[in-house]
């Protein structure tokens, strides 16, 4: 069981203009086994809370709270979120040159646990996992995300989600920038996770594309800082007929 | 972070401001035997203005001594270690001294030990010359001259321990068509002053490696510095340190391209942490008139761990020619990324394991380059003891 609840959630950045609030009160909750999707356009504020929900450090939280399973989230720390169950797949995943992937698996699997995997079937299960996503057996002697391409970047956010496991994933736009072979790989894996019981997913997109392959519980709309609108999967359908242009003009 | 970038524009708009005259590099006095031509520094002179003269425990005042380190060593059959005469190993062909102390090492050392590697020998397993010392008291000149014939292939650690007051004129002849891997290790105890100077005379055709490693003393001082006897040799100049609080370690590379279609290639990387700790990286590269169609690039990167430490790094480039395939060069310090750890630790990993896996990336990178297997796995074990020092005190 597991439920994400954000409650009236308001965050900040600094500019050189001094503070700039991007989230204006976001309240949220995904319960046990949902799938939400958060839908807006460019510059609403859909990666600052997927950032803000993750814990890093360039986003000042001015009020509202984030509590997983009554956990209060903002009190942990970066690590503490993951390791209380939280993965965020990112847009723009970090290079970590001279690091490979086998080794930060282990290191990320090793910290989740409080202990090393058992050999043999983490290595299984870990080719598994990159065979799953597309992905060359070799890939794990690759530095982390040295030199990937765009797709490869996002498979391995996937195959991570799979491997580390968690209570809830937030996917930060997983789907910018996939052909469609790509896409098919990487909802395919969303789906695997989700399909076990309880899993949480508040999948962040711009596009409805990816919805037809990952199926919603709960769709809603973002736009400056919080959440315009929410419906079921039909709400999708109209953004794919009719665009933001409504949501936009009504903000206005 | 700072990051410098010379390209082929740049490279022609320098010939445009008239340097095409130089002959000898501004930046590297001419090399001699005579020590007149290497007056004691003051500390303001280029090649001194980033040592801590006084930290050098009188090495320059050139006293005799007859103190020697013990040196140690398994050499393979058809290799050779002995002793020659100071005019043998000139004649030799040993590169001349660039600085007072290895101008003082080639007049005291009395004589030099020649290690011979005759032509067309493929040396499978490494050369390792352990060099000890006792004592910081003692003040030890040596003089090394490491002869790679013809086609041969070998590789050569040079592993430092101990202490000592040392100061080294080491030359590398590598012949016509040669490989030759040189390693020298500073791993020395906390106290010692190790001034050294490496030259390379790179055969045509023939490709050298030359790695520094400097972990251990409290002040080391190391050039390495690479010429060419004909076109299409090539240098690998690689380097890593770790500086330690107080510690002062200085490399100072220098690639000469005096013959066409020579390569060098620089990386050097270095950890800083603790108060005073002290590095210095000067990569210097003169292409001469003659040296068209000849590739350069170096590159010198810092991480800084802690406060209290200064890491100072200057790349120059000296350029007579622009007719030529490359040249370049990228300097950089800076403390961890955040954006690298805030990675790491989203997914469960702990600010101090972060660190640690984003320090030992950063030298993995470089030490499987190396090309010594034994050395390399040494090498990442060590990196991980020096870390254990700052990054990691809180994880025990």
């Amino acid at each position: 069981m597991s439920t994400l609840e954000i409650k009236d959630l308001q965050v900040s950045v600094d500019t050189e203009d001094g503070p700039k609030q991007i989230l204006k009160g976001v309240t949220l909750t995904i319960k046990d086994g949902e799938t939400h999707a958060i839908m807006g356009p460019n510059g609403s504020g859909k990666s600052t809370l997927a950032y803000s929900i993750a814990g890093h450090p360039k986003y000042t939280v001015t009020g509202g709270t984030v509590t997983l399973d009554g956990e209060d989230v903002l009190a942990m720390s970066v690590d503490e979120r993951a390791r209380a169950g939280l993965f965020l797949a990112m847009q723009y995943p970090v290079e970590v040159p001279g690091v490979s992937v086998s080794n930060f698996l282990r290191t990320a699997k090793t910290a989740l646990d409080g202990e090393a995997p058992k050999l043999r079937t983490w290595v299984k299960d870990v080719n598994a996992a990159l065979k799953n996503l597309d992905l060359d057996p070799t890939f794990g002697t690759r530095s982390v995300n040295e030199g990937f391409s765009g797709g490869e970047k996002k498979r391995h956010e996937i195959a991570q989600l799979e491997l580390l496991n968690p209570k809830v994933a937030i996917l930060d736009e997983t789907d910018s920038g996939l052909d469609i072979d790509a896409l098919k790989v990487v909802s395919e894996g969303v789906n695997r996770f989700r399909a076990q019981e309880g899993k949480g997913v508040l999948l962040i997109t711009h596009y409805t594309r990816i919805l037809r392959y990952i199926q919603p519980d709960h769709v809603h709309v973002f736009v400056a800082g919080r959440v315009a609108e929410s419906g079921g999967p039909a709400l999708a359908e109209e953004l794919e007929a009719n665009g933001y242009e409504r949501f936009l003009t009504a903000t206005v | 972070m700072t990051v410098t970038d010379v390209t082929r524009e740049s490279v022609s708009s320098a010939l445009e401001q008239g340097q095409g005259h130089l002959v000898v590099s501004h930046l590297n006095p001419p090399p001699s035997y005579d020590l007149d031509d290497h007056p004691v520094p003051t500390g303001r002179e280029e090649i001194w203005r980033f040592t801590p003269l006084k930290r050098l425990r009188g090495i320059l005042d050139g006293e005799a001594s007859d103190a020697h380190l013990t040196w140690e060593t398994t050499l393979p059959a058809g290799v050779t270690l002995r002793e020659v005469g100071a005019d043998e190993a000139v004649a030799l062909g040993e590169l001349a001294p660039n600085d007072r102390p290895s101008a003082l090492a080639a007049a005291n050392a009395g004589g030099a030990m020649l290690l011979d590697v005759p032509a067309d020998a493929v040396v499978a397993e490494p050369v390792v010359l352990h060099l000890h010392g006792e004592s910081v008291d003692d003040l030890v000149w040596g003089r090394l001259i490491i002869r790679v014939g013809t086609h041969a292939d070998v590789t050569v650690v040079l592993n430092h321990t101990g202490s000592a007051r040392y100061s080294a004129i080491t030359t590398v002849v590598v012949g016509d068509g040669a490989r030759a891997n040189v390693l020298t290790l500073q791993d020395w105890d906390d106290d010692a002053v190790h001034l050294g100077r490496d030259a390379i005379r790179v055969g045509r055709d023939a490709s050298v490696k030359h790695t520094s490693i400097s972990f251990g003393g409290d002040v080391v001082r190391m050039h390495a510095n690479v010429e060419y006897a004909g076109p299409g040799g090539e240098a690998e100049l690689l380097g890593l340190y770790f500086a330690d609080e107080g510690q002062h370690l200085e490399h100072r590379l220098f690639a000469d391209h005096n013959a066409p279609k020579t390569k060098s290639h620089v990386l050097y990387k270095g950890a800083l942490q603790g108060q005073g700790a002290h590095t210095v990286w000067i990569g210097n590269v003169l292409i001469r008139k003659v040296a068209e169609g000849i590739e350069t690039y170096e590159e010198n990167r810092n991480l800084v761990l802690t406060d209290g430490c200064q890491a100072d790094s200057v790349p120059n480039l000296e350029i007579e020619t622009g007719e030529i395939e490359g040249a370049g060069h990228a300097s950089a310090t800076a403390r961890f990324d955040d954006e690298q750890l805030f990675y790491l630790r989203s997914r469960g990993v702990s600010e101090k394991e972060a660190q640690r896996l984003v320090v030992h990336g950063f030298f993995n990178d470089l030490i499987r380059k190396v090309g010594i297997p034994s050395i390399e796995d040494r090498l990442l074990e060590t990196v991980e003891t020096e870390l254990a020092k700052n990054v990691l005190k809180e994880l025990a």
